[in-house]
């Protein structure tokens, strides 16, 4: 036994016993070892490498939010509810920053923390912070329900790394998106107090909705606005909720979340992502 | 000690999973493949969900296990396609798990085209401990990705359950 470490965290990044660790969760490896990741050659691989940092980045970000929520939500239940979905959509990003960053050269950390603001991609509905439960609901709602569409999409896309991390998402997404519908229809339909601010966070929300549709060139599927309209208004007919009627949130320019273009909550968010690992840079965890 | 007739499937298949250790994983159906090679042992496992952070253990501890047992070198891959399903957990698997409380999960809905939205409440699971089909869902997550809590109506006991996907 080693008497250099006078501080158990010290022993918290190391391995011990043939590979095991003390604490659970710690010490990764690539999860994608032993995947074939040869790229297909049909395919151009600088833009499937942008594309699944695209949607690595959505899922990072949007996880990143929701750890936010964590210790702040009204009860225990929707406690590992949020965490849950985090964890799933943490595991999404780390594959498809790991589909990216093997094309690119790069691991899934440097991606995570050594890019600067105009270097991600995610739109910028994952950066939006909410103000009170009814928008996590309806957020929720609105980001699990087109991403499940095009996840659906993709799990017949021509790459088949790509395609595998979809349908696999698939089957998380369903139970986020059941999740925050059932909310959301709890709310609206619920007393005058819920539904009037149920009703008001989808009116915060949706200048964002656009955004999720603009087309792009390195993407692998793509989602007609109709088939998550058509999940959209079927809860909140349930909810007994108007749909907004507001115009969508500008781009830049030409230039939305895709282009690098975020809104002033990213930078803030970046803040706290990356600030340990760049401190640290020599870190384990 | 290894006998003649222990194979390298068998040693990694006794590998018991680090969340539901009443369990193996090859009850849970992470376990897709042990190929005994010339050049050593390939084992391939499955994520049961993607943020799943077991993973790392569980490649640890089978590696370790087929070690100990004298197979090497023991490469442990990863299998992405197709995505796991709660079906895959076997007879004895199922057994187990309500033995200690959980209560299994029902068939995994077979999909085709876009997924159906769910608005109200799922199929209940019955008790893993008196039986009894009233039992009302308390929350759909739980402690591990995998697992939903419950409570029974008739004996009143919460429980767990894992979720069909």
């Amino acid at each position: 036994m080693s008497t250099e470490h006078d501080n158990p965290y010290d022993l918290l990044g190391t391995d011990h016993d043939e590979g095991h660790r003390w604490a659970f969760g710690t010490g990764f490896t690539d999860p994608l070892e032993g995947v074939d990741t040869s790229v297909p050659a049909a395919l151009d691989a600088g833009a499937l490498a942008r594309y699944c940092l695209a949607l690595g980045d959505d899922a990072l970000i949007y996880s990143h939010r929701l750890q936010q929520w964590v210790a702040r939500m009204p009860e225990l239940e929707e406690e590992t509810a949020v965490a849950n979905i985090a964890l799933d959509l943490l595991g999404q990003a780390r594959m498809l920053l790991a589909r990216a960053g093997g094309i690119l050269g790069r691991t899934e950390d440097q991606l995570a923390f050594f890019r600067a603001e105009t270097d991600f991609r995610n739109v910028r509905l994952t950066e939006h912070e909410d103000r009170d439960f009814a928008e996590l609901a309806g957020r929720l709602l609105i980001f699990s329900a087109w991403r499940l569409a095009l996840f659906q999409e993709l799990s017949a896309a021509t790459d088949p790394v790509l395609a595998a991390i979809a349908a696999k998402g698939v089957n998380e997404l369903t139970y986020h998106r059941d999740y925050a519908a059932q909310w959301v229809v709890r709310l609206g339909d619920g007393t005058a107090l819920s539904h009037e601010r149920m009703q008001t966070a989808l009116e915060a929300l949706w200048p964002l909705v656009g955004e999720l549709f603009r087309p792009d060139a390195d993407a692998l599927a793509a989602v007609e606005p109709g088939m998550v309209d058509a999940v959209l208004d079927t809860v909140l007919t349930a909810a007994g909720l108007d749909r907004p009627d507001a115009a969508p949130l500008a781009a830049v320019g030409g230039r939305a979340g895709r282009d690098g273009v975020h809104t002033e909550a990213m930078g803030y968010i970046l803040a706290e992502l990356q600030s340990v690992a760049r401190a640290y840079p020599d870190a384990t965890w | 000690m290894v006998t003649a007739m222990t194979t390298a499937y068998d040693i990694a298949a006794g590998t018991p999973d680090p969340e539901l250790p009443m369990v193996t994983v090859a009850d849970l159906g992470i376990l897709r493949a042990v190929d005994e090679t010339a050049a050593g042992v390939v084992v391939t496992i499955t994520p049961t969900y993607s943020g799943c952070p077991a993973m790392r253990e569980i490649s640890a501890d089978v590696r370790q296990r087929l070690e100990r047992a004298g197979f090497a070198p023991v490469t442990v891959r990863t299998r992405l396609a197709p995505a796991w399903s709660s079906d895959w957990i076997t007879g004895e698997g199922q057994r187990k798990l309500a033995a200690a409380g959980i209560a299994p999960p029902s068939p995994a809905p077979r999909r085709n085209g876009p997924v159906p939205l769910t608005l109200g409440p799922r199929p209940a699971p019955s008790c893993p401990r008196c039986g009894s089909p009233r039992t009302r869902r308390t929350a759909e997550f739980g402690a591990t990705a995998c697992k939903s809590l419950h409570r029974c109506d008739h004996c009143g006991e919460p429980f767990e359950a894992v979720k069909p996907l």
